[in-house]
């Protein structure tokens, strides 16, 4: 058999390996404590590669809660007396096995031989991740699918298993195929993912400059860089302030839920587009200024004798491709003299008798005693004590059938205290117009309400309209 | 303004015919050293450690006794000067060294992560010094961050694996012999982070393992904590720029010297920047603006 032969079948042998964890599930399912053979985890698996390829963020990745959470349904499928507690459990299960979670490196390992050139038979490892976390803003952890696991579970078994550009591609035919994003959807998210992707050149570029600004080509390279990116963002701004007009109509407009709800997300991702525009300009503003202050400092101060020792390309960049016994050898004696000294902790035995015979500290169970609370009661400042609120509620206590006019009741209150009719009046206007639903909703039977039709008041203290209070009864219907 | 000291002169030389050490000077040059071994400690923030370093530039007698009292502990004296205070580091078998076994357990017990500890180290250090130029430059102030020096390494891990590609080399290590492993596929293969049960950093992770070396460097009083974006970031201290360039630096280059293998460089600093992330969906189709 010919080495290009040989390669090929290492190269499929590799292929089938990815696939090994999937079937590998529905054998170990047997182990788990409790029945859980009704449950298809292979397939449960492909769902959650599926999920996590779908919902993956160009710049950061799947959220772990979400993909359990959308995987559940599939799950409750396949046994549907089951408790909801034991879905999610197998969905968590599952992704952890995909995951790895278990071995130091989070992935996994097969074993295949091929012949050497010397016609000797060897033995390779082959590692490889399905699922691989990575680390997202502010400590959070997210989710990605690997080339291999794309490639293999989501696209087809021949192909070229570790390409990324193949990867990229085959992910964005599954989205459109799936009907997953609309045209302008996609069209937005790609420039967004280009604009991710210049920022991300331009960090770099300035990261690398603030180290060492002849390792960028500010003559050239950056300088078309910035421009090129300048014109992105006045294109991109353009077009989706115009997307953006176009489907606020369609969204306003649209009478089917799902179109709403369609275009509805779509602007949200406009604006993040937008947004993102947006800041990636201001950062481009920074850069010449920045070059300029670092050039300043590293180019035009004054020579001066080096060390000799360039930690990158003297240490770092030959170790890297060493056999690690070798590279081991470098490293430690790196690690020996470059971590600095520790004083050893001594304990003399007086200390540790004493240490050891004093009885631990008795803890409160109930902890400190809380301080009695210092209360001063506050002065009744209302302006109608509770007296005067029950005689007003009295008075406007009318029957159904018989509404009065305002001044009337206003004579009456002022025959027994003074200072009532302000709190007739004052309920006879909150009356003018009653919360007639939210009534009828707590159940009550009677609405007290205020109508205004016209004549004038004629009272010594009040002014405005003569109002007719009355009650309305409200009738439940029960259907 | 580094004062280094003369190791090949013998140590009864310290008590010279002209003027006797008292008991208080050998007090007060161990409590010099005493200092020097509490890195974190400033001179400029104790008065009694500027006046004891002042003492040691101006006073040769008293210099040379403290450095006895340094030598017969098993430390190596670095530096002695008001920016970095009585520098100390620890000998070779030294009771103050540190220790592989003692730093990270699972490191005694398996080679590949006793590399990946080193080479965090190796790599923090590379981060914060790029060019040689900084590791000379006594007014140099580094800056890491723990996934910028993950990132870093992981660029690096990468174009030897394309490079590997092109040459159509199978890279699969043999299965019985796992020495012989190339270095950098350690590293690759190790995952970047994880989810832990307490929302702590994985230990096991390459971020948990930079991020162990700088918490590390930090109690050394070789780096200072900055901020917390980008997994925590840092700058570096006068002592970290004299152990990495007397100490660390030289020793490993001894040792890859022994290893027959000689690296050739014009002088000009190596360190690039990452051409493309270990983001895979970045397909590589924009031009990007570094030399190769």
């Amino acid at each position: 058999m010919g080495p290009a032969a040989d390669e090929g079948l290492a190269r499929r042998l590799r292929a089938l390996a990815c696939t090994a964890p999937l079937h590998d599930l529905d054998v170990r399912k047997a182990n788990l404590a409790g029945e859980y053979s009704v449950y298809g985890m292979a397939e449960v698996a492909l769902a959650a590669i599926d999920l996590v390829t779908l919902n993956m963020d160009f710049d950061t990745g799947a959220d772990h809660d979400q993909i359990v959470a959308r995987l559940i349904p599939r799950i409750a499928a396949q046994a549907p007396r089951r408790p909801v507690a034991e879905h999610e459990r197998v969905a968590r299960w599952v992704l952890e096995n995909l995951i790895n979670v278990g071995s130091v490196d989070r992935g996994f390992r097969a074993v295949y031989g091929t012949f050497a050139p010397d016609g000797s038979y060897v033995r390779r490892d082959y590692d490889f991740k399905l699922l691989e976390e990575v680390p997202g803003y502010g400590g959070s952890v997210y989710l990605r699918t690997t080339d291999e696991a794309v490639n293999v579970l989501v696209g087809a078994l021949d192909t070229d298993v570790t390409s990324a550009q193949i990867a990229a591609e085959v992910k964005l035919e599954v989205l459109i195929s799936r009907g997953r994003l609309a045209d302008a959807q996609l069209a937005a998210e790609q420039a967004r993912y280009r604009t991710v992707q210049y920022s991300e050149t331009l960090r770099r570029a300035l990261d690398a400059t603030r180290r060492n600004v002849r390792a960028v080509d500010w003559l050239q390279a950056v300088p078309d860089m910035i421009a090129e990116a300048l014109d992105h963002v006045a294109d991109r701004y353009r077009h989706e302030n115009a997307i953006l007009t176009n489907i606020r109509k369609a969204r306003d407009e649209s009478e089917d839920p799902e179109h709403k709800r369609r275009a509805a997300e779509l602007v949200d991702i406009v604006k993040d587009c937008i947004r993102r525009h947006t800041q990636l300009q201001s950062r481009l503003l920074e850069a010449g200024p920045l070059f300029r202050a670092e050039q300043d400092r590293q180019a035009f101060a004054t020579p001066m004798t080096t060390s000799g020792i360039d930690l990158y390309g003297h240490l770092v960049a030959p170790v890297l491709p060493l056999p690690v016994e070798q590279a081991l050898r470098v490293t430690d004696a790196f690690f020996a003299r470059g971590t600095g000294l520790r004083t050893p902790v001594s304990v003399r035995v007086g200390d540790l008798v004493d240490i050891l015979l004093t009885p631990p500290l008795e803890r409160e169970h109930l902890g400190a005693e809380m301080p009695e609370p210092d209360l001063i009661a506050t002065p009744d400042d209302s302006r109608f004590s509770e007296e005067q609120l029950a005689a007003a509620m009295e008075l406007l206590d009318l029957p159904a059938d018989a509404p009065r006019r305002l001044s009337g009741l206003l004579d009456d209150a002022r025959r027994q205290d003074p200072e009532l009719p302000y709190l007739v009046a004052l309920l006879a206007v909150h009356a003018a117009s009653p919360p007639v639903g939210t009534a009828h909703r707590q159940g009550e039977e009677k609405l007290l309400f205020s109508v205004d039709d016209g004549v004038e008041l004629d009272d010594s203290e009040f002014g405005g309209a003569d109002l007719i209070v009355g009650t309305a009864t409200l009738r439940l219907e029960h259907r | 303004m580094s004062e280094h000291v003369e190791w090949s002169e013998p140590e009864a030389a310290v008590v010279p015919a002209s003027s006797a050490v008292t008991p208080a000077d050998a007090a007060d040059a161990a409590r010099l050293v005493a200092f020097g071994l509490q890195p974190k400690l400033q001179p400029a923030r104790d008065q009694e450690y500027a006046e004891l370093l002042r003492r040691y530039r101006e006073d040769p007698a008293f210099a040379r006794l403290a450095d006895a009292v340094a030598a017969g502990l098993g430390l190596v004296v670095l530096e002695v000067s008001p920016r970095a205070g009585m520098a100390v580091t620890a000998a070779e078998d030294s009771v103050f060294a540190v220790r592989m076994g003692d730093y990270a357990r699972r490191a005694s017990a398996d080679s590949g992560d006793r590399f990946l500890h080193g080479l965090a180290h190796l790599a923090v250090a590379a981060m914060a010094f790029p060019r040689p130029e900084d590791l000379a430059d006594d007014g140099y102030i580094g800056r890491v961050s723990v996934h910028g020096v993950d990132a870093f390494v992981r660029q690096a891990c990468r174009r030897l694996e394309e490079r590997a590609d092109e040459q159509g080399a199978n890279t699969d290590p043999a299965t019985d012999a796992p020495g012989l492993e190339a270095a950098w596929r350690i590293w690759a293969r190790r995952s970047a982070t994880g989810a832990t049960k307490d929302a702590r950093r994985l230990a096991g992770s390459t971020t948990g393992i930079v991020g162990k070396a700088v918490a590390f460097l930090t109690d050394s009083g070789f780096l200072q904590r900055t901020g917390d974006d980008a997994g925590g970031t840092y700058r570096t201290t006068a002592r970290y720029q004299l152990q990495v360039r007397d100490m660390a630096g030289s020793a490993a280059m001894a040792e890859l010297l022994e290893l027959g293998i000689v690296p050739v460089t014009d002088g000009t600093a190596s360190l690039l920047p990452a051409e493309d992330t270990d983001d895979l969906d970045l397909v590589a189709d924009a031009g990007l603006p570094f030399h190769s």
